[in-house]
């Protein structure tokens, strides 16, 4: 247990030194990894502030009901007690059809026509606001409404909320196949610095195993530096990402105050920033682990 | 302690370096290899350690049949043996203390400990007060006794020296001889090739003579 720490601490301050021998090497390498690894997680905080602003549009989804023209007031009250005892409605107002109607007319200006008619067309209606809900959820609520007995039709008003739910599924599934294709960047940029190291350092590589390294022993600071330097490059990923949330957020604030929405940008949320380090942590072993597996075989005694 | 029995080396190009090679060396023994340039001196040293691997026959070093090592276990065999080469293979980014270090950090000794036994093995050679010195600054005499200090740093029961005195004038190369002997009288098994004819004429050590790849008898 003691030789094990020992040799990981070991490899630990050798993957540091490393990374500190060659600063501006590490530097480029490190600004590569980050800004690649920024693309697709800054989209995704795109993707979460828009998510996050939709539901401050469309906080309480609205639907409209409508009663056939022969519901009568039993029938309205039977659905005024139902629709208070539904948890997922949070309130409801009653149009009758003689409002809807004068509404109508003074709207349209078609009053003439409308007093024209020999009988009101208009039916009684509810407009009811639910609760946040999830798109599914609303129209469940929707089915369930327009089932009950004297309701002609349920409508949701909210195909717009559909359709950026819809664009923003669209928009996480791009992002994961540009992390998916950048993930590859670092894997590259991991293997790449490791072969070089590799080449560099044949004379200690070879040394070590005359005098009884392992291949594990020889193998680890690679893979530490490999670890190291990746989760440096998300730390700096998450760096840009904050940069860019900074800059932004001030003139947003002030846009969105044109229309009267009050709303800030939110960051990677400590679950997400922590996957992130760790992420780019386990490429960057992955990388250094190909590397090591590919190139440590050619360096033997001689 | 090390055994040979029939051992052949060929090379693929068809060479053959080493033919039927029979000798053993016990524990504390010491023991001079000779002979010309290309003979196999360098060869039958690194079939000891698997450096290379013997074409066929058997070579057992510590009780271990070497010749069928598996590769994972070929580190620890050579943990227990003290190797200074031909080219020393001194890494000259580190310091005199650094190099000696080196198979203690791979063996994983504390650092506590493994300073004392740098120490020691320096002290031993000769260059405490160069620890901190650069390689590069070093006289070859020094660089030699370098190497060695790595070698014995672990503590091995066997130390295989390839050419220890090449390229050392007389007074130095006697040094050298002087220490492998004093190591040999606490109980270590030494082998060192060498092609110094003038240099065996003092010693009274036991000689192998190789011969174009065959022991002389």
């Amino acid at each position: 247990m003691n030789v094990w720490l020992s040799h990981h601490l070991h490899a630990l301050a050798l993957a540091f030194k490393r990374l500190g021998r060659a600063p501006l090497g590490s530097l480029l390498s490190i600004a590569v990894i980050g800004i690649a690894f920024s693309l697709p997680a800054g989209i995704y905080v795109l993707l979460e502030n828009l998510q996050a602003l939709s539901g401050q549009f469309s906080g309480a989804p609205q639907l409209s009901l409508f009663l056939r023209l022969d519901a009568d007031k039993d029938d309205v009250a039977k659905i005024e007690s139902f629709l208070e005892q539904h948890p997922p409605v949070a309130s409801f107002r009653f149009v009758s059809k003689d409002s809807a109607l004068d509404q109508f007319k003074q709207d349209s200006g078609l009053s003439d026509v409308m007093s024209g008619l020999e009988r009101n067309p208009l039916p009684d209606a509810f407009v009811i606001s639910t609760r946040a809900l999830t798109p599914e959820r609303l129209e469940a609520l929707r089915t369930e409404l327009g089932q009950l007995p004297q309701v002609e039709h349920a409508q949701v008003d909210s195909a717009w909320a559909k359709r950026l739910d819809a664009l923003l599924k669209l928009g996480h599934l791009a992002v994961l196949m540009l992390g998916a294709l950048l993930s590859f960047s670092l894997i590259a940029v991991a293997f790449n610095t490791i072969r070089l190291q590799i080449l560099t350092m044949r004379d200690e590589i070879e040394v070590a195993k005359l005098i009884g390294a392992t291949t594990g022993f020889v193998r680890r600071p690679f893979l530490y530096f490999g670890a190291l330097q990746g989760s440096v490059g998300g730390a700096a990923a998450w760096l840009i990402i904050s940069a860019g949330i900074y800059l932004t957020d001030g003139q947003l604030k002030d846009l969105l105050q044109l229309y009267e929405v009050n709303f800030r940008l939110y960051h990677l949320s400590l679950e997400d920033s922590l996957s992130l380090l760790l992420f780019s942590a386990g490429l960057g072993w992955a990388g250094a682990w190909l590397s090591v597996a590919n190139h440590l075989s050619q360096v033997e005694p001689r | 302690m090390i055994s040979f029995s029939q051992v052949y080396k060929r090379y693929p190009n068809g060479y053959e370096a080493l033919r039927n090679i029979s000798f053993s060396l016990e524990a504390g023994e010491m023991a001079l290899i000779t002979g010309h340039s290309g003979a196999g001196k360098t060869t039958l040293l690194r079939l000891i350690a698997a450096i290379e691997r013997p074409t066929s026959g058997s070579i057992i070093v510590n009780g271990q049949n070497v010749s069928t090592l598996k590769s994972g276990a070929i580190p620890f065999l050579r943990r227990n043996l003290g190797l200074v080469f031909q080219d020393q293979k001194i890494l000259f980014d580190r310091n005199v203390f650094q190099n000696v270090l080196l198979p203690l950090q791979i063996s994983g000794f504390g650092s506590k400990a493994a300073t004392r036994r740098v120490r020691a093995a320096l002290d031993k050679v000769g260059l405490l007060n160069r620890e901190k010195a650069w390689p590069i600054t070093l006289s070859g005499g020094e660089q030699q006794r370098l190497c060695i200090a790595r070698a014995i740093v672990n503590r091995p029961s066997i130390l295989i020296a390839d050419e220890p005195t090449s390229n050392l004038d007389a007074d130095y190369a006697r040094d050298i001889m002087d220490m492998f002997v004093s190591f040999n009288q606490v109980g270590v098994a030494i082998l060192i090739a060498t092609h110094d004819v003038e240099l065996l004429g003092s010693m009274q050590q036991r000689i192998l003579t190789l011969n174009h790849g065959e022991l002389a008898a």
